[in-house]
């Protein structure tokens, strides 16, 4: 029996228990974690033409105001002062002591500033806003968001949304579909070109059901949406980056914008800044790799690496198997010195040493669309 | 005659003419795994006993283990798991089985559940 308390559910919930989705619970949310034919299909669908994902439990965030731009590139890492509008980018909520409080996408959408975050941060993410902005916050509690990622993601969103082929990678733009608001930007976690459509949640059964009908389409669970992400090298917070974790040690470096930089614009500034652009410029303790155990077992999340003396050296983050490579694929922390791809270390399955290579990441080459 | 019972982790053993015993998962069990990627057996020659880890079952999701439901000897593997790990998908009660044991207390392989005592434990769950 389920004592836990109820679980928050998105507007596609009658939509995915129809499918046959099996319901989990994820972030206080009931998720799919797969629909009938399974993990591998749908992550291999996504890859080869369009997967849809239903992200309405991700938090999204309008922020108002002239303040806004600089109010929030106080509490991250890029450059959202100088964000034209139209453009997206990807960026992160530091500490003092230059741990990633959580990930986030900022589009700039004329009037106001359009915030991405994570289904788990979002209470905290808000308070964090709140008690740091005095520009108005606007959380859009009764929108939905759903990502279309895939090769086939444009030819199909194009049949509703007319001009979209101009957009490019981390762009975003406004459009109609019936007389609903959306709002498109092309970006994703998956590795595929795709887009991330935010929409009014009484529609929103009504856009998945189109876009499922159409040939191309598969719906895609949670489980799929993890492996596709670890293949494309992709953080999950909680996971992968934490507040114990700095961007530098979690190789997120392109993510500080140019102007935060040390020789910057506005170099610094964000919490932990000094701490964070110090080991930009010196190293730090630790690196995240990417990891390919020789053998076949997966090597899961919080299996210890180690030395060939046993001494424990790191720990893998995330792993599970890759279904395009048809091979286990991990990500995890080591130090610097072990941190070159071709560097074979150990790690602990079941109490049991397994070889694991440290690996380029992405593992599987990224196609996004970036223009002609 | 051949028999079937259960275990409460959702393994199924097959005691057949020769008192020889068959280990796999159920089909409910393979359900709830997902799709599975790797499977580590035993050492044909190793001997269990009741409860002992047997086998690693590692899905798409998650990994799992195989206890022992009966104690006995090692005398048979299913090799072909190793390349087709799917098989224990495609057909649990069959072509995917995982060890075949020689019994040494046979009081273990009576006290499992039978078909509908196990039909009935997984009605609920």
């Amino acid at each position: 029996m389920d004592r836990s308390p109820a679980l928050e559910t998105t507007p596609l919930d009658p939509l995915h228990r129809e499918l046959g989705g099996k319901m989990v619970p994820f972030a206080g949310y009931a998720m799919p974690v797969q629909y009938p034919g399974g993990i591998i299909k749908e992550h291999l669908h996504t890859r080869d033409q369009a997967g849809l994902f239903d992200v309405s439990h991700m938090g999204q965030i309008r922020l108002h105001g002239n303040a806004a731009a600089r109010e929030l590139e106080a509490l991250v890492t890029a450059d959202i002062v100088d964000l034209a509008p139209g453009q997206q980018r990807y960026t992160l909520f530091t500490n003092p002591d230059g741990g990633i409080v959580d990930d986030l996408m900022v589009a700039n959408g004329g009037d106001h500033l359009f915030l991405v975050v994570n289904a788990a941060c979002k209470e905290q993410d808000i308070n964090h806003l709140r008690a740091n902005i005095t520009a108005e916050m606007e959380l859009l509690s009764t929108r939905a968001l759903l990502a279309l990622q895939g090769p086939a993601a444009q030819t199909v969103l194009e049949r509703v949304v007319p001009g979209l082929a101009d957009l490019h990678f981390m762009q975003a733009m406004e459009a109609k579909w019936v007389r609903n608001d959306l709002f498109i930007t092309r970006s994703g976690y998956t590795g595929e070109d795709g887009f991330e459509i935010s929409l009014p949640s009484d529609c929103a059964e009504e856009f998945a059901r189109w876009l499922i009908s159409q040939p191309e389409v598969l719906p895609v669970g949670l489980g799929a949406r993890d492996s596709l992400r670890l293949e494309a090298g992709l953080c999950l917070y909680g996971h992968d980056i934490t507040a114990e974790t700095t961007p530098i040690e979690a190789r997120l470096g392109w993510a500080i914008s140019s102007q935060r930089r040390n020789g910057g614009d506005r170099a610094g500034g964000f919490p932990g800044s000094k701490i964070i652009l110090k080991q930009m410029s010196e190293g730090a303790e630790k690196m995240r790799v990417g990891l390919r155990a020789t053998g076949r077992a997966p090597v899961r999340e919080g299996a210890p690496l180690v030395e060939s003396s046993g001494r424990p050296i790191g720990v893998v983050t995330s792993g599970g198997y890759g279904p395009s490579l048809a091979a286990p694929v991990a990500m995890g922390y080591l130090p610097p010195e072990l941190s070159e791809p071709g560097t074979v270390v150990g790690a602990l399955v079941r109490g049991k040493r397994v070889e694991i290579e440290v690996s380029p990441l992405p593992f599987i080459k990224q196609r996004y669309y970036r223009g002609k | 005659m051949s028999e079937m019972r259960f275990s409460e982790d959702h393994e199924w053993a097959l005691r057949d003419e020769s008192n020889q015993v068959t280990i796999g998962i159920t089909d409910f069990a393979q359900e709830q795994l997902g799709e599975i990627v790797f499977i580590e057996l035993p050492e044909v020659g190793s001997t269990l006993s009741q409860g002992d880890e047997a086998a690693v079952i590692e899905s798409v999701k998650a990994a799992s283990e195989i206890k022992s439901p009966i104690s006995g000897e090692v005398v048979a593997v299913n090799e072909a798991l190793i390349d087709e790990p799917g098989e224990v998908n495609q057909a649990p009660l069959g072509e995917g089985w995982f060890y075949k044991l020689k019994p040494t207390d046979p009081t273990e392989f009576d006290s499992l559940m039978d078909s509908e005592r196990y039909q009935a434990m997984t009605a609920d769950q």
